[in-house]
């Protein structure tokens, strides 16, 4: 999928005889609101926009996106904070030398002192040591959860608007289903039924809630790019489907579906900490944000730093990622430079 | 138009059908056995398990059991929990508190969320935009129940404008739940409203209004703001009842008896019929909301036309 993603439309590849004249401009027509009609309007803004900004062959939606990422400071302190809660989940001992099972009942709900930044818990164990570990489940689900989601998505979004028909109405009915449930209600319901909760259990119940926006969106993203001539020159040509889907439909179409995956992100990561919270997610001992204040919650008045540290670093975590969405939607989105 | 509200309305048939038996199916899974659930140390003898088995028609299988308990809902039978209560007693009961907040919620959102969301568009780039910005960021990015607990920590106990959780105050024991359920929704309105507006604000349409002389406050009233809205009047609709079924977290933290109190209890208590019945009344306010946001849009914008 990456590598779809990084393909450049403008430069053609070897062997490819029709890549370089018909890939030569991004299309930038594909907007959300393209299922409901609003297209037409948006098709103009969207190709007039990107139509001066096209100078030489170098000129690609995601060259050009890249060029403009780079230059926003969003951009740059959103990821550095993003890489850092990465390294700290990939490698928790690079921050703490402590155990978080490590802990001694003697210091039980210790304020921070010195040595201990973020205090004790109930059970004695460290609170900083317990910030850092938990960072791993929650970078985990959600890149666990958005990651399948988004294979999910993309595959059925490409068959729905490409292929329409049967399959498209199936699809967009299978949507509707999960839709209409209520997505914290759903999830208590499905969760209970397992006897056991997990990091999979929990991301199985995200993926199954979040898959239908991405869907849809990759399909209207999908319907907007088919219409267009270098879609139909590549067919003239004999391009096979799945050629014509990957090297000019996608890299044309995902820009808004990557967006929206990556501010998801965040709000997977929020919604695991709830689901947590509520006792129906992660079970203890395992470690996590959402549990964290979730143990705490009845002591929040009378040791607020139990609920202010996970708190934190959750609330950062999930700031983080909507602010890397919001630069991605700036960067791709030339409508609205 | 009829032809559209025909296909419209059965697309409703699958959805409905499709939602109430993924839950009634997860729900019948969920490990354990609701009448041994029921009794204490002591079991229950034989004779009344065999009787109250029959009762909920639970030794029927899965797909049995469902129709049954549809052919009920179609006569406006929600069934009784196991505990022998009328769930749609419950729902009388609980519905109206969720409702009531909700709805509560749903009108700080709009009037808060488009107002922030109009002012921020009107002066793109200006301090008012920026702010508007960082703040909803900000909302959006704070998991709803350490606002809930923030709230309550500084609003209720520190400064004690409010009523800090229950409902023994009338309708200001409202007001700080409805706040916090509504912020993140408030934070997407203004944001939406925001973009459209801003969006709309560059079309052709409005230069040539502004071309022809009209004066700004026209140019915006009259043309800019009606279709910049058109998005916004879709996500406030599908919202109002995702507003309902969310509410679960803020009625915990704040005490509140409305029906996510009572799913939860119920799931724990095994309770089939009561989170079956919740659910089900959830997914319909869904399926109206959306339906009568789909006709409205036809209304809303003349571009549309449905054949």
């Amino acid at each position: 999928m990456s590598k779809d993603i990084k393909a450049d439309p403008a430069v053609p590849a070897d062997g490819d005889p029709y890549g370089e004249r018909i890939d030569e401009q991004p299309h930038r027509d594909a907007t959300p609101h393209a299922e409901s009609g609003l297209s037409e309007g948006a098709e103009s803004v969207g190709t007039a926009a990107t139509g001066g900004a096209v100078s030489g062959r170098s000129a690609s939606l995601w060259s050009d996106a890249w060029k403009e990422l780079r230059r926003n400071p969003l951009f740059v302190i959103s990821a550095l904070m993003l890489l850092l809660m990465v390294v700290i989940a990939a490698a928790p001992g690079l921050f703490t030398n402590q155990s978080p099972r490590a802990c001694n009942l003697a210091n039980t709900v210790g304020r921070p002192q010195a040595g201990h930044p973020f205090g004790f818990d109930i059970q004695g164990c460290d609170y900083y040591t317990l910030v850092v570990y938990g960072a791993r489940t929650s970078i985990t689900i959600g890149v666990l959860v958005v990651g399948v989601a988004l294979l999910i998505a993309i595959v059925l979004g490409c068959i729905a608007g490409f292929y329409g028909g049967f399959a498209d109405t199936l699809l967009a009915r299978a949507a509707d289903v999960w839709f209409a449930i209520p997505a914290i209600l759903g999830a208590i319901v499905i969760l209970s039924v397992f006897n056991q909760r997990g990091l999979f259990q929990v991301a199985f119940v995200l993926i199954v809630f979040y898959w239908p926006v991405m869907m849809r969106l990759m399909r209207s993203s999908v319907l907007g790019t088919k219409e267009v001539e270098y879609v139909d020159a590549a067919r003239a040509l004999g391009a096979s489907d799945v050629r014509i889907l990957r090297r000019h439909i996608l890299p044309n179409a995902i820009a808004p579906v990557i967006v929206y995956a990556t501010i998801t992100v965040g709000i997977v990561i929020a919604s695991e900490a709830a689901l947590s919270f509520l006792g129906v997610g992660l079970q203890l001992p395992a470690i996590s944000w959402g549990l964290m204040i979730s143990v705490s919650q009845n002591r929040i008045l009378q040791d607020p730093h139990l609920l202010l540290f996970p708190a934190l670093f959750l609330s950062i975590t999930v700031f983080s990622f909507i602010l890397l969405g919001d630069a991605l939607r700036d960067a791709l989105d030339p409508k609205l430079r | 138009m009829a032809r559209y509200l025909a296909r419209r309305l059965l697309q409703i048939i699958p959805v409905f059908f499709g939602a109430t038996f993924l839950i009634y199916a997860a729900v019948y899974s969920i490990p354990g056995d609701p009448i041994r659930a029921l009794a204490g140390d002591r079991p229950l003898p034989a004779s009344t398990i065999e009787a109250l088995r029959d009762e909920f028609n639970l030794d029927d299988p899965l797909p049995v059991q469902y129709a049954k308990y549809i052919a009920g809902l179609f006569r406006g039978d929600f069934g009784q929990s196991f505990r022998g209560r009328e769930v749609s007693e419950i729902l009388r009961q609980r519905f109206p508190v969720t409702i009531r907040l909700g709805l509560l919620a749903f009108a700080i959102e709009v009037v808060i969320g488009l107002l922030a969301g109009l002012l921020a568009g009107l002066r793109r780039g200006s301090f008012l935009d920026n702010l508007v910005l960082v703040s909803t960021t900000f909302v959006i990015s704070i998991p709803i129940f350490v606002l809930g607990f923030v709230a309550q920590l500084v609003l209720g106990v520190r400064f004690g404008l409010l009523p800090v959780a229950g409902l023994r105050e009338g309708w200001v024991s409202y007001v700080l739940p409805a706040m916090v359920l509504g912020s993140v929704s408030l934070a997407y309105a203004a944001r939406l409203t925001r973009t459209s507006l801003v969006e709309n604000l560059r079309a052709d349409y409005v230069r040539t209004a502004t071309a022809k002389g009209m004066p700004r406050r026209r140019v915006v009233g009259r043309h800019a703001l009606r279709n910049s809205l058109i998005p916004v009047v879709t996500f406030l609709g599908v919202d109002l009842g995702a507003l309902m079924g969310g509410a679960i977290i803020t009625e915990g933290i704040f005490n509140i008896p409305g029906i996510g109190r009572e799913v939860f209890v119920a799931v724990r208590g095994q309770e089939g019929t009561i989170v079956v019945g919740i659910v089900t009344a959830l997914v319909m306010i869904f399926i109206f909301s959306t339906l009568l946001v789909d006709i409205l849009y036809a209304f809303l914008d003349p571009r549309i036309r449905y054949e």
